[in-house]
Parts: structure tokens; sequence; C-alpha cells
């Protein structure tokens, strides 16, 4: 290991370690190609997100609170998702704001926290990646990435790099798919219809592939898909930029598909 | 037809998912409202500047919301109007049958105001044997059809042309039966042949304001049908209904966030008409009242003030965020169940009625966060969606299975170890369920999940339990 390189501590997020660990090594290749040397904290668990969201202030700072020490030592956090990473970039400063003794190293954490997509190309300045692909994808813009961490053109520029590789807009990229955390299991019926809306949307595009760059929506609108007997392929940016599509089965698609 | 209220809100959504009339008209939000806004804000270059603006202006009135009210009261009364301080709605509608008594007024105009639906004013004044009619063909067409208005500024949204068609033939008597309505352009004749007989005939004109201007006491009313100016100019007596953060210290202050209303609401740069009422007719004056009031009210707002909620007192009503919201352009705004649909009824709403009332429209938000990016005065709708959510878990407003999950999660989340082993165990079982299919279709406990799509199932081992195998192959496991 040479000194120079950047030490990233990957923050897996809880959805990437119970279903899909194929992100995970994803973000590790895409990392290590980018000239950082990865870590991975074994006592992470989760960003404390659900419990944030949900009001339960106490049990998000409970689940929060152990990663500030856990990822302080460095250079950067990345995570394979805009929603955590935009938890703890955005979020902790505000959860822990009645704690000064906290605040500096919370302060310190949310800066060098990032989405991974967007650390390749706008820290690590990857302009291109030599994965091969051959077909037409589409691209769903998950809101939080989007909004929060302005991940919009970093994805497409890596994925426009890929020779064969054919981005063919939603007409509604930035329309969310409904999945919202447990949103979508406290009110299955609306996130039902927007994720209906989504998949109408993706199947008109006539990609076979369909990418975004959080697990959360992807599970949702690969869930979906499966449900309508959809045959699009539904795979995190990362699986696809690492090359690592063989690696894994599409998301809700079985061995083969 | 059923009445809609909040704590109803998840049968309303059941009810109006399964609506293909509203459905379809839904369908008109984004060639209706949001194409225009967006062409028209690209042709702004100093939008977000104007937004920053807007923000900065209400923020301070509202730091200084007792003085701008203040001066406000003085200057209507320095020319020659009247102010009337109201805390509730009971107040409020109290104070309108008083002028309507006092004038022997017996019918009564109405611009559009929310205000009014909030207080519930119509079906009060028409107890007190008044006439109302509402004067905005939308509010005009939901008046006819006995319903609340499912939009801010589009109140009808959700009838079509049609069904306006019926409502006038039932209503409007004493017409050719055979008469041709198909076309918007006829069903606005004749709404306007009705309503002029309406206008002539007016004693007490209500209207709303979207701004109070401080400095010169002046109520100002946007519209674009031009009803709100006849309605007030043709009216023995003018009401101007607002709640109290519509005041704004100057007339620039209120020009400079006109810029951003229109554009915001209808794509407009300005809507067709801007009108400011200063006091009633003069000595010479052709036209306008012979008395002008103002009632201002409060009915909870100050009650936001200094609170986690305050921002949401810059809202200028401009529906930009339902327009824009998934979630409402999945529903409508009847499923809201009360005044104000939408992301921005789902902050207020809460603080107006009450959380226990309106609990469930803050939690019915994937946090998108659309709201937030196009609202004109730059109000964290869903950071203060959040906030009722803390104020609802605080007071075990949220049900009890639901608080329990997330309890029993953050447990098994804060310690690491059994965390790694519970995760590792539900893998594996999840993928065996799968069988192969990579999915699941029905799961025990997660049918708000599986009743809707399949469940996608884990790959077998965690990324944890992989990680550690690798680095233990390396020979440096940590």
């Amino acid at each position: 290991m040479t000194p120079s390189k950047p030490r990233v501590g990957l923050f897996v997020t809880c959805l990437v370690d119970m279903f899909r660990p194929t992100v995970g090594f994803s973000a590790v290749k895409l990392l290590e190609e980018a000239g950082c040397d990865v870590d991975v904290p074994m006592d992470q668990t989760c960003c404390g997100q659900p419990a944030f969201n949900s009001g339960d202030n106490a049990s998000a700072r409970k689940v929060a609170a152990p990663l500030i020490d856990m990822f302080a030592d460095y250079d950067y956090v990345v995570a394979p998702s805009g929603s955590c990473a935009g938890m703890i970039k955005k979020h902790f400063p505000e959860l822990f704001a009645d704690d000064p003794a906290m605040a500096a190293r919370v302060q310190a954490l949310s800066d060098k926290t990032h989405e991974l997509v967007s650390f390749l190309t706008d820290i690590m300045k990857v302009d291109s990646v030599p994965a091969e692909f051959d077909g037409k994808v589409t691209y769903h813009d998950s809101c939080s990435g989007l909004r929060e961490l302005k991940v919009k053109q970093q994805p497409r520029k890596l994925l426009n790099s890929i020779k064969g590789l054919e981005i063919s807009e939603l007409s509604e990229p930035e329309t969310c798919c409904g999945f919202g955390g447990t949103f979508c299991v406290k009110y299955p019926e609306i996130s039902g219809k927007m994720v209906g809306d989504k998949t109408r949307d993706i199947t008109e595009t006539g990609a076979k592939t369909l990418l975004a760059g959080d697990l959360g929506c992807l599970m949702n609108m690969a869930g979906k898909l499966a449900r309508e007997g959809s045959n699009v392929e539904v795979r995190h940016v990362a699986e696809v930029l690492a090359d690592m599509t063989m690696a894994a089965p599409p998301i809700a698609g079985k061995e083969g598909e | 037809m059923s009445v809609s209220t909040s704590p109803n809100f998840k049968e309303n959504v059941h009810g109006a998912l399964r609506d293909e009339s509203l459905q379809r008209a839904l369908g008109r939000l984004k060639t209706g409202f949001r194409d225009k806004r967006l062409a028209a804000i690209e042709n702004l270059p100093e939008f977000e500047a104007l937004r920053d603006q807007a923000r900065d202006i209400k923020n301070h009135t509202l730091e200084n919301l007792d003085h701008y009210l203040l001066t406000f009261e003085e200057n209507v009364k320095a020319n020659g109007g009247h102010v009337h301080w109201c805390a509730d709605a009971e107040e409020a509608r109290q104070v309108v049958a008083k002028i309507c008594r006092d004038t022997n007024a017996k019918s009564v105009l109405k611009g559009k105001s929310m205000i009014s639906e909030e207080i519930a004013l119509n079906d009060f004044l028409e107890k007190q044997d008044l006439k109302v009619v509402e004067t905005d063909l939308g509010e005009y067409i939901i008046q006819l059809r006995h319903e609340p208005p499912s939009h801010i500024i589009a109140p009808a949204i959700h009838v079509h042309k049609e069904e306006v068609a019926d409502s006038f033939r039932e209503t409007h008597k004493g017409r050719d039966p055979n008469r041709s309505l198909d076309e918007p352009r006829e069903l606005l004749d004749e709404a306007r042949e009705v309503m002029r007989e309406h206008f002539f005939a007016a004693d007490v004109g209500i209207t709303g304001a979207n701004f109070l201007i401080a400095e010169t006491g002046t109520s100002v009313i946007v519209t674009n049908e031009g009803n709100g100016d006849l309605t007030q100019t043709l009216s023995r007596v003018h009401v101007a209904i607002a709640s109290l953060e519509k005041v704004v210290p100057t007339l620039e202050d209120a020009s400079s966030i006109l810029r951003v209303l229109a554009r915001s609401a209808t794509g407009q740069e300005m809507s067709s008409y801007t009108t400011f009422s200063t006091g009633p007719r003069r000595e010479g004056d052709l036209d306008g009242p012979e008395e002008y009031h103002v009632i201002l009210l409060d009915n909870g707002r100050s009650n936001m003030l200094g609170t986690e909620f305050q921002d949401m007192l810059r809202c200028i009503r401009c529906a930009a965020c339902m327009n824009h919201c998934p979630v409402y352009g999945a529903v409508g705004g009847h499923a809201y169940g009360w005044v104000y649909p939408g992301p921005m009824g789902s902050v207020l709403s809460p603080s107006l009625i009450g959380v226990d009332e309106a609990g469930h429209l803050p939690n019915a938000s994937t946090f998108c966060g659309k709201c937030e990016e196009v609202c004109p005065m730059r109000i964290p709708l869903p950071k203060m969606m959040r906030h009722w959510r803390e104020r609802e878990f605080e007071k075990h407003l949220s049900p009890s299975s639901f608080r329990y999950g997330i309890k029993t999660w953050a447990f098994f989340a804060s310690k690491p170890r059994l965390y790694r082993a519970v995760t590792g165990i539900a893998s594996k079982v999840l993928a065996k369920m799968a069988g192969g299919k990579g999915r699941i279709a029905k799961l025990p406990l997660a049918g708000g999940w599986t009743d809707m799509r399949d469940f996608p199932a884990p790959e077998g081992k965690t990324f944890k339990e992989l990680w550690a195998e690798k680095q233990a192959g390396k020979g440096d496991v940590k």
C-alpha cells in the first residue's frame, strides 16, 4: 500500500449487506481501480434513516452514533447509495444538533462522506471505466442522491464511457419510484400506484436493463417489474460500471435470466 | 358523497386510486402545470435569486409580524377601512355575519378564498339565509356540486367538462335544454351570463388576499378571470379575509413575490389580473365599495411562530408543491380530507387542526423532495413533515406495531455482532424461500410489500460474511 492512496471506509449500507453483496464488491472494485485503499469496518449496521424518518430520533441516534467513531480515521466514507450517504452527509448534523460535544466530529464525518459514483467522478476524477456492456439501459434518478447530493450527470458520464452501452432516458427520470423507506409498507396502495407509473415509463424506453444508484428503489422497481412479468433486468449502476454483471443474477431475477 | 376526513386518509386513498375519472383528471397536472412552470422559469435566469429574495422578505416579515400587522391596520383605518382581528374560525364567521346584518345584505358574492374554505364560511352564511355565489369558475362548479375544492388554485381540477355541463343543465333553469355545452367556450359563456346577473345584484363581496401591504393598507388579489375585481368593486361592501401571514412590508415586496407566484403556480409571468384594494370608494371615485373590511385571521398560525414550523408561514399558496407531488398526483386533493392538500397541507393541516387529526398526512410522503425543489419560498417541506412525525412519535400517536418495529430494529442495529448473526440467518432463509427464483411472491408479515410487488430475494450470504471470508483468504482478517 502506498501512503498516498486515499483511505476509504466503505459504508456498505444495510440493504446491500443483506440483499446484494455484489453491489458492495462492485463498489470495492471501482474504488480500488480509482486508486483508493478500501476498508470495511465490520461493526457497521445501518445509518439510522428508518428511525430518523419515522420521527424516532432517539433510536436513530442510537444506531447512527457508533458510525462517527468507526469512520473517524478514514479520509473518505463512501456508500453505494445516495440515500444513506445523504443521511450521513445532510441529516447527521441535524440529528446531533443538540449535542455540541459531537458537533465537530459529526461535521467532519459529514464533510468526507460521499455517494459512490459522484465520489468516483467528482473527487477521484474518474471519467471512464473499462467495463463492457452491450445494450440499451435506462437510468432512474433516486430522489435523495439527486436532490440532496446533486447526483445526476455523474452516473451518465461513466455509463456513457462504456462502449456498446446506450442510455435510453425515462420520460420522467426524476419522479420518485414510490419506495420511500417505510412509506412503501405504510401506504402500499400509493406506493403501488407510483411504482406502477414508473414501470410503465421504464417499459416505454425499450431498455432491457434498468439501473439506479440506490438498492431500496431498485428492489421496489425490480419487485414490481417481476410481478408484472417484465423481462427488464434490474441492477445497481455499480455492477455495470465495475463490469460485475456476471457475479449475480439481476435483482429479483433468477440465475441465467 | 361520503365525507373525506384526514383520519380516513387510507380509505380515501383506496377510493381515489379506483376512481377512473379522478385518475384521468390528475393526468392533466403535467401539461397543465408542471410543463408550464418549467417553461416560465427557464425564461427567467434570475428565478433562483428571486426565490431567495422572496424567502428573505417573508422571513423578515415573520420576525416582525406584530409590527407589520399593526402598521397595516393603522393604514387601513387611515384610508377609511375597518380591520377585524379574529382568533379563530368562529370569530371570523361571526364578524362576516355581523357585517352582512349591519349592511342589510341579502346576497354575498365570493372571490376565490382558501381562508373561506378553512373557516367553512359558505355553509355558515347560507344558514343565515344569505344567498352565496362563488364567482371563480372552478369554485362555482364545486359549489354547484356541493364539494370542497381538491386543489388550492384549481379547485375543480377533478371535474371533467362533461360533468360541468351536467351541473349547468341542472342548475341554470329556463334555458334551452338542447343547447350545446360540449365546448369549454360554451360553458364559459354560460357561466359568464349567469354570473353577470349575480354581480349586479350583489350586496357584500368577499375575497381572500394574496398579500396585505403594510405601508399602504392595501389588500391584493391575483386572479385570471377578473371575477375577484368585480366581486370587490361592484358589491356595496368588500370584505377581504386573510390569515395573518399574508402581510408584507411594502408594495415593492409584494411585487417581488408576485414575480415568483404566478410562474410557480400556472407558469404565467403574471396572473391576468392583479388587483390592489386600498380602502372604500373615495369622493370622486367612479366605482368601488362603500365599505372596506379586512378580517385578519389567526386560527392557529401564531402558535407556529418561533417553532420548527414557522417557515411554513412563508407559503404563498402557489400550489407548485402539490402540482409536482407524486402522492398528490396519485390520489388528488380530496383524499387529504381537509382544506389544504398536497405537501403544504401535510405540514399546515396538523398545525391548524391538530396532528392527532391530520397525522396521516405528514407520513404519506416518500420524502422525495420534489416539493421543496419547486417551492418558490424555499420552504423545507419534507423536513417539517419529519418534525410532525417526531411529534407523533413523542406523543405515541404512531401505531404501536410500527413503534415496536422501529425499536426492535434499532435494538439489533446497535448490537453489531448480534446484527451480523441475525442478518446472516435472515439472508439465507429468504434466499431459500425464493427457491432459486430470485424473488418471493408472498411473504408473511410483509403484506404491505408483497400485495403490490414481488420481494427480491437476497443473494444468500451477507456482504460482511463474504468480505470476512475474502479477508481470511488473504490472511489479514480484521
